[in-house]
């Protein structure tokens, strides 16, 4: 290693966080290769970063981001530097979600049945009682397999000491799939060399996954299902993603004006054959706006009766509406019971340790240690309300807590994580930012996790907001075997 | 049982291809009359007076120019054909708004069509300087075609010909048949009038209708397959109705139809396109002999493609919604 190859990463640590890919000053293991070769680069390591952003505005990979004042689309920020998971964690992880989810699946279908979980006592009442995405008219609905929540996100994070949590589920409209598979293109067209050396596992199966399990839904006989997956539009910040599934799936890209009930209760495209029977639809749009007649009659991205038709059986959706129940941050505190209720098996991943408002004797711990607590609205995503109790002024904490006093129930609070960080190019240089990872579970016949899942990386120092909403970025998740990879890598590319 | 193993294509998709099939059209025509005529422009002496008004006029946009110019001077005519945002049929304006039809259907594009797209409308915004300067003019308006052909291609080699496929290329051809008519309707006096005395005599008169043959793309087409003879009224018949010629109204009528039949529910659009073409083969011919006549033929031929237009959007564009029934809204509390 030259000098000057080595200036880029000259002094890269990580004081007081778990590196996902350095060590001491050394690569973990899984890690090795990648970093011998990306070090070896020198400077043209900023030159495949050019080449990842020319990419990526070629391929036309935009990402609206709200904040902007006139919400237009951006180039999908990434980091060209992988981060790495060794085999061996991503199986015992995998697992893990499979068995969370699992669980989840048949706790909403609990909930919209018997409840025996409340009749049990597991879950209070009036938690159910209070939740915000708790939907009445999904009582007695029996999907199919008893799976409400086809297709979640879950987002992990690791503290200091290496742990892995599940920091929350997102079992409504998880978003970001996509861009795990745009992630690998790039980084396909930039590091072809790294692909020849290393055994990294492969995430582009994930749509014909998702075919599969969305054309197994279907209600009538035949091989041949209708499949539309229900967007909300092109001012969709996820547009771009539900065009790429769409795509992949070879489904139907509707708007809620492209589809139509009719009255007996089944639901048609409008095309230019004419109205044509739908058999699927994997819905983009959240509960609240699917259906003006069932839910939000201002509603105007929705379809009319679509809940209508669901109900009688004449078209699946996924996730099924209501799947959000468990959502709610309320909840989340309660998964490890759960798994243990319906499975009576221990949780294989950890959850965050969490306070719940409502509790007299929780809420009066949050209140006294809101320097230390990260404090969350209970049932919204993207990141929106988080509050991080180390960087809030007086004025903000008095503020977080007048809100907890009025409304307790809608109030969780967590101790403040050291998420673990990833070496990425800030300015030329690479330095630890803080990330997570999204890695997608599909619940069907056979149940699926992605290969890794979107890392999410907070590109200011410091950061701790990895949303891609809020303007964070994003790396490529390379899992590969160590045990296996032939480590041959020594700089100058030669095999 | 109808549509089995076939993807329907969506209102919607059907409309916005349709779209972007004109508009690439649209860009592609355009940066040729503007590059022949610009060429035209720099053989003919002063005299001539030759100026940059017929270019509006085929593009029928004049009024429009004048209401924000005091008279045809090139450059403004040029910034106002290529560039402007404000004239929907400029180049520029024409590229971004294909761009947004494809961009609204790009789920039935093949990936690698859409990134030449992209590339186009970001090369054509980010050049759009060039389009005006004489120096630079001619090249920024031989990419503009290339970069559109290129897409063509890309569509053509890439993806089925299907329904989706199908929409893009009745867009195409309608428009550049519209584009023939106008530039025929616009140019009769150079085509079939006499040579006028003042406009620098025999040798400017031919520049001139040849020029007229280059902006559709058609002399030398046309020479390969004329022998000699009063090239005029031959001109228009092989601009009219030319069928070996891609940018002959009755190519691009025929091609409608060959696209039509391919689609579910076509035979009101299929009559009406077949309608323009019955007024093409019964064609008389003083009708192609003198300006007044001409002017009159293509008249009815553009009202023809207006009203097969029209046909498409009640077939295929505008399904009609049932109105949504009003319920109250359901109480979401236990």
């Amino acid at each position: 290693m030259t000098t000057r190859a080595e200036a880029h990463w000259n002094g890269y640590q990580s004081p007081g966080f778990f590196d996902e890919m350095l060590v001491g000053g050394g690569a973990r293991t899984a890690c090795e290769g990648v970093i011998r070769y990306l070090a070896g680069l020198g400077d043209d390591l900023l030159e495949r970063q050019r080449a990842a952003e020319l990419a990526i505005k070629a391929m036309g990979i935009t990402f609206a981001v709200y904040s902007d004042a006139d919400n237009t689309d951006r180039s999908w920020p990434f980091d060209v530097i992988p981060r790495v998971i060794s085999t061996q964690e991503w199986t015992a992880i995998s697992a893990g979600l499979v068995q969370r989810l699992t669980a989840l699946n048949m706790f909403i279908d609990d909930l919209y049945g018997s409840a025996r979980v409340v009749a049990d006592g597991v879950l209070p009442r009036e938690v159910l009682a209070s939740s915000k995405n708790f939907r009445p008219q999904c009582v007695g609905v029996k999907p199919r397999g008893g799976v409400w929540a086809h297709v979640c996100g879950s987002d992990l994070v690791r503290d200091r000491d290496g742990t892995v949590y599940v920091l929350e589920d997102n079992l409504r409209v998880p978003s970001g799939v996509s861009y795990m598979m745009e992630n690998r293109l790039i980084t396909k067209r930039v590091f072809a060399d790294l692909f020849r050396d290393l055994d990294i596992h492969p995430v582009d199966s994930y749509p014909h996954r998702l075919r599969e399990l969305l054309a197994a839904l279907s209600q009538r006989d035949g091989d041949w299902p209708t499949i539309a997956v229900l967007t909300p539009g092109a001012f969709n910040s996820a547009y771009f993603e539900h065009v790429f599934l769409a795509r992949q799936m070879g489904a139907h890209l509707a708007e809620g004006g492209d589809l139509v009930v009719e009255s007996d209760d089944c639901v048609y495209l409008r095309t230019v054959s004419g109205p044509v029977r739908v058999d699927v639809i994997y819905r983009r749009i959240d509960d609240l706006w699917l259906d003006p007649e069932a839910f939000r009659p201002d509603s105007l991205v929705g379809v009319p009766g679509l809940m209508r038709a669901w109900r009688a059986g004449n078209v699946a959706i996924a996730n099924a509406p209501g799947a959000g129940v468990a959502d709610d941050k309320v909840i989340y505190a309660f998964v490890p019971e759960l798994i243990r209720y319906y499975l009576s098996e221990e949780p294989k991943i950890a959850n965050v340790p969490t306070y719940l408002c409502h509790d007299d004797l929780a809420r009066g711990h949050v209140l006294a240690n809101l320097d230390e607590l990260v404090v969350k609205p209970a049932n919204e995503s993207g990141g929106m309300g988080v509050f991080v109790g180390s960087f809030a002024s007086q004025a903000e904490k008095e503020a977080m807590r007048l809100r907890i006093e009025a409304d307790p129930r809608n109030h969780i609070a967590q101790p403040i994580l050291a998420l673990s960080t990833a070496p990425t190019l800030c300015d030329g240089r690479v330095v630890p930012r803080h990330v997570d990872l999204r890695p997608f579970i599909l619940s069907g016949e056979q149940p699926y996790v992605t290969q890794g899942g979107l890392t999410r990386v907070a590109l200011t120092e410091g950061s701790l907001v990895v949303n891609s909403s809020q303007g964070g970025g994003s790396k490529d998740t390379w899992v590969l075997d160590p045990t296996m990879s032939a480590v041959r890598l020594d700089g100058t590319h030669a095999r | 049982m109808p549509g089995k193993g076939r993807a329907m294509l969506l209102s919607r998709f059907a409309e916005s291809l349709y779209w972007a099939g004109r508009y690439l059209e649209r860009a592609e025509a355009t940066a040729r009359l503007v590059r022949v005529h610009t060429e035209l422009f720099l053989d003919l002496p002063r005299a001539a007076g030759v100026g940059w008004s017929p270019l509006l006029a085929v593009t029928g946009a004049g009024e429009e120019f004048l209401g924000r110019h005091t008279g045809p001077d090139e450059d403004d005519v040029v910034a106002f054909l290529a560039i402007d945002p404000k004239n929907r049929g400029s180049i520029l304006a024409s590229i971004a708004q294909a761009t947004v039809s494809l961009q609204l259907s790009r789920v039935l594009l093949p990936t690698a069509s859409f990134e030449v797209v992209t590339k186009l409308h970001d090369w054509a915004a980010a050049s759009s300087a060039e389009a005006i300067d004489r120096r630079t003019r001619l090249d920024w308006m031989d990419e503009v075609i290339g970069r559109c052909q290129l897409l063509a291609g890309s569509l053509a080699g890439t993806m089925c010909d299907d329904e989706a496929y199908g929409f893009l290329q009745i867009g195409r051809y309608l428009e550049r048949a519209d584009m023939t008519i106008r530039v025929l309707d616009v140019q009769a006096g150079i085509l079939v009038g006499q040579p006028a005395e003042d406009a620098g005599g025999e040798p400017y008169h031919d520049l001139t209708w040849m020029s007229v043959l280059r902006s559709l793309a058609a002399h030398q087409m046309f020479r390969r397959s004329q022998g000699s003879g009063v090239p005029g009224p031959a001109a228009v018949r092989f601009l009219l109705r030319e069928e070996r010629f891609p940018r002959s109204v009755e190519f691009c009528l025929a091609s409608t139809a060959r696209a039509l039949a391919q689609l579910p529910r076509a035979a009101l659009p299929l009559a009406g396109c077949a309608q323009v073409r019955a007024r093409l083969r019964d064609l008389q011919p003083a009708e192609v002999d003198t300006p007044g006549e001409l002017h009159e033929l293509a008249d009815d031929l553009e009202s023809g493609i207006g009203a097969l237009h029209d046909e498409l959007a009640r077939t295929y564009f505008r399904l009609e919604a049932a109105p949504p029934a009003v319920v109250e809204p359901a109480e979401i509390r236990i």
